[in-house]
């Protein structure tokens, strides 16, 4: 009996504990609400923050393996020797299809049309609106270099689980309506972007003309120079554009140049005596800086996901090296020689005199004298300085009768001929050949490396930026747009307000301007900023710089189509022959590093990457890259 | 509980050996063979450049069996039994397809079969000799295709290489001559001296490439190992 009294209270107890509709109905604590979200300006921007940090990059300071795929740099690390012993690139290298990335922001932008933002002030609606669509525009832009012309998706699309899903399926856009997608949608939001020097992470106008600049420029050379590989295209003009736009994307990417540089919002970095200090310190200067117009910006932290910046620590030369890493971007010398002597002429480098005796130097900085302030503040070079230390790179001692005693440990003793205690017969920095972390080439990279103290500790790591929009490029492409529209003159005066800066006296005249000649600033100038690949696609110069061949290192580094498929290095080495007046003099040898062993082919279908069979099983209206 | 233990572990052996019946898959086991080929003359092409697609009709979602074709122009794909389509994909290879893009491929066992395609050029009399460590070749580029497709030479190469891997990637020496210098396409001669191979040997392979413009696959003739 007393049992059954029991059960009662409880299912009473029960039935009139719910009854309360409010005790159920409860805010969650774990995640923001659309209304929540949406009238804050604060918490927009963190939406925002999110997909600006969701840029997709190929290489980046936290991507330095990338810059080993081609002949700009050696990957002194074991788990990526592989990339100078592989030929061909597979067909879906580069490949891109982050509609999920797109969705969201397509619902950003609904969003913060919508009424939930009406609470705002219209130019701080208007300014996220006008990000939004910027976002969209840049994602499109990642995409279309990729993969070429894609589904153009504008809205957040919903599936109605009718079983059918065909009208989710999208045809490919052609090449030229993304392109002119892209750059209707930067015209439509300039307006409501603000014009501030110092904003650097968010889109200001600056940043949209100086993408409008570049974006307009990949149409034009692809619709130029795409019509020296007629095979690159689809009859739907999914891929490739028709010649006869060339002009006028050429146009469009001057006008927006100039309207840049003429608004003189930035200008030039140049706030150091030394030239290629000053160059070095461009990108990693926060504070002021006039020339840097969009970057991904980053801080000090512990941890490894992305929101601090590795390349110092990967990169840090290991002499001086403040953890158990570093040395890993080797630049080729390939790249290295491509820096112009300071006369605007080129030069190989020479280590043998004619008659086949070696060039003796003083000191091993004396090989590089009299070139481009650049080289220097993209590179470190053997006998120069890295936060204030002195690099230790050389490779060896070369003795009279030609033979070499080194080591295989950095800074490794031993004993030469004719003395008897061990000296140190190989450099800190190696090079040693096999040796990760070592330079390898015979020289680390320069260019985005912090000088800080503590930021090549794993636990600390760099809070400097990445660069992805500088005025410098935006010179450069202004000169290119010029030139092809066959103002020579103009040209020359943009390059040369770039070379100025790089420590050239004499300018160049519009006789010295060529297509030779611009592929060649951009590769100095903009060298380790991500452009390469890019560039070379758009000229359709990969498949004949790439092709394949294993062919010496070129002697002709003015020459925008010469064979460049392996990456070389320069390793100096000190003469030992005691009473000799060359004894403690520095040779240079030309080396092909012992791990490059493959030669970069790019086959015609990697102009466009491979859409994966899934993509195309899920969508049959996709049609496929050609020559795959 | 000893006896116990025992039994828990027989159960489980016999459960392993008894099992492994059960998840195995049936293995491809027919073999589809042949060579690409011009009125029966095998196209040598070089290494993993020229493929085609082997597709078979009927799943929900379709992935193509990539077959890539052999230096000498053979191909051979294990394969199961079952009907597919065979399609090269376009602009592959030195050559153009017959008729149709498609060809039908039933398979029940082992097969092979050759495949007929109209290459650009055939190279024909290849005669390759050595005198010292100088390679010559005379050959002769007969021109197949007339018609509208009809394309030109872009460059001849001959190329000597240590091992039987002979093409543009993989050579020792090379000696290459543009479409436009060539005099008489029924006589071409190219000469290249060999040069120092460490470890030595006394002989090289060698064979001539020919690059027709606007394509991207060569076609070579055979691979021929030549005594020094």
């Amino acid at each position: 009996m007393k049992k059954i009294l029991y059960i009662l209270i409880v299912i009473v107890a029960f039935n009139w504990g719910c009854n309360d509709d409010d005790f159920l109905d409860r805010e969650p604590t774990n995640i923001l609400l659309d209304e929540q979200v949406w009238n804050d300006e604060a918490l927009i921007l963190s939406v925002v923050s999110d997909l600006y940090f969701r840029i997709p990059e190929y290489q980046s300071v936290n991507g330095w393996w990338n810059y080993a795929d081609f002949d700009e740099a050696f990957g002194s690390n074991f788990g990526d020797y592989w990339r100078h012993k592989n030929n061909d690139w597979a067909y879906g290298k580069w490949s891109l299809w982050n509609y999920d990335y797109i969705r969201e922001i397509n619902l950003f932008i609904q969003k913060a049309q919508s009424d939930l933002t009406k609470d705002l002030a219209p130019e701080v609606k208007a300014r996220f609106i006008a990000e939004g669509r910027f976002l969209r525009a840049n994602a499109y832009f990642e995409l279309v270099k990729r993969m070429g012309g894609v589904p153009l998706v504008l809205e957040p699309l919903e599936y109605d689980f009718s079983g059918d899903a065909t009208f989710l399926q999208y045809p490919r856009a052609k090449e030229s309506e993304v392109y002119d997608f892209i750059l209707s949608e930067l015209d439509a939001v300039i307006g409501d972007l603000p014009n501030d020097v110092n904003i650097k992470s968010r889109a200001t106008k600056g940043l949209i003309l100086a993408m409008k600049a570049r974006v307009a420029i990949y149409a034009a050379s692809i619709a130029k120079y795409g019509a020296n590989t007629p095979e690159v295209s689809l009859s739907g003009g999914e891929v490739g554009i028709s010649a006869s736009l060339a002009e006028s994307y050429y146009s469009k990417a001057l006008t927006a140049t100039e309207e840049l540089i003429s608004s003189e919002t930035y200008s030039l970095y140049n706030k150091k005596e030394d030239l290629s200090e000053n160059f070095a310190s461009l990108f990693i200067d926060k504070g002021n800086n006039p020339e840097v117009i969009f970057v991904r910006d980053y801080v000090q932290s512990e941890r490894f996901d992305g929101r601090s910046n590795t390349w110092t620590l990967v990169n840090q030369p290991w002499s001086g090296a403040e953890d158990l890493e570093g040395g890993r971007t080797n630049p080729s010398l390939n790249l290295v020689q491509s820096f112009e002597m300071l006369d605007n002429s080129f030069a190989t480098f020479e280590t043998n005199t004619t008659e086949g005796d070696y060039i003796y130097f003083d000191n091993p900085i004396d090989m590089f004298a009299g070139r481009d302030a650049r080289l220097a503040g993209t590179v470190i070079l053997p006998g120069s300085k890295f936060k204030g230390k002195d690099l230790d790179i050389w490779a060896g001692y070369l003795l009279a009768d030609g033979s070499i005693i080194t080591g295989d440990e950095f800074g490794q003793r031993k004993v030469l001929p004719g003395t008897e205690t061990a000296v140190q017969v190989v450099g800190f920095d190696g090079p040693i050949d096999g040796r990760e972390y070592s330079a390898q080439t015979g020289f680390y990279v320069r260019k985005f490396m912090d000088t800080a103290t503590g930021s090549g500790q794993r636990g600390l790591k760099s809070d400097r930026w990445w660069v992805r929009y500088r005025l410098s490029e935006v010179y450069l492409v202004a000169a290119e747009a010029a030139f092809e529209l066959g103002n020579a003159d103009k040209a020359a005066g943009y390059m040369n307000m770039v070379r100025r800066r790089a420590g050239f006296t004499t300018d160049l005249t519009a006789t010295d301007v060529t297509f030779d000649r611009i592929v060649h600033e951009r590769k100095v100038e903009l060298a380790f900023e991500g452009h390469q690949l890019w560039d070379l696609k758009r000229w359709r110069l990969a498949h004949i710089v790439w092709n394949g061949e294993k062919v010496d290192l070129t002697d002709k580094p003015w020459k925008a189509d010469e064979v460049s498929t392996r990456v070389f290095g320069l390793w100096p080495y000190k003469y030992y022959e005691p009473g000799s007046p060359n004894d403690g003099k520095w040779i240079f040898r030309q080396v092909l590093p012992a791990q490059v062993t493959g030669a970069d082919r790019f086959r015609l279908g990697n102009y466009y990457s491979f859409i994966n069979d899934e993509i195309r099983n899920n969508n049959p209206q996709i049609v496929k890259n050609p020559n795959q | 509980m000893k006896k116990f233990k025992t039994i828990l572990v027989l159960i489980v052996v016999t459960t392993v050996f008894t099992s492994c019946e059960w998840d195995n898959y049936e293995k491809p086991e027919s073999f589809l063979k042949g060579n690409i080929v011009y009125n029966g003359e095998p196209i040598n092409v070089s290494y993993n450049d020229v493929k085609f697609e082997l597709w078979e009709p009927g799943w929900q979602l379709s992935y193509p069996i990539d077959v890539v074709i052999d230096q000498d122009g053979s191909y051979s794909a294990l394969l199961f039994n079952g009907s597919y389509k065979l399609v090269f994909p376009e602009a592959q290879g030195p050559f153009r397809t017959l008729g149709s893009d498609t060809l039908d491929v039933t398979l029940n066992g082992n097969k092979s079969m050759d495949i007929e395609v109209e290459p650009y050029y055939m190279i024909r009399n290849a005669q390759i000799s050595a005198n010292g460590n100088n390679i010559t070749a005379n050959f002769k580029a007969d021109k197949i295709i007339t018609d509208a497709d009809a394309r030109d030479i872009e460059r001849i190469n001959l190329y000597v290489n240590k091992s039987q891997f002979v093409d543009f990637r993989t050579n020792i020496a090379n000696a290459e001559m543009g479409g436009g210098d060539i005099a008489d396409i029924n006589s071409i001669n190219l000469s290249v001296s060999v040069p120092d191979m460490s470890p030595g040997q006394n002989y090289v392979y060698a064979r001539i490439g020919l690059k027709v413009v606007g394509r991207e696959d060569m076609i070579f003739s055979a691979v021929q190992r030549i005594d020094l």
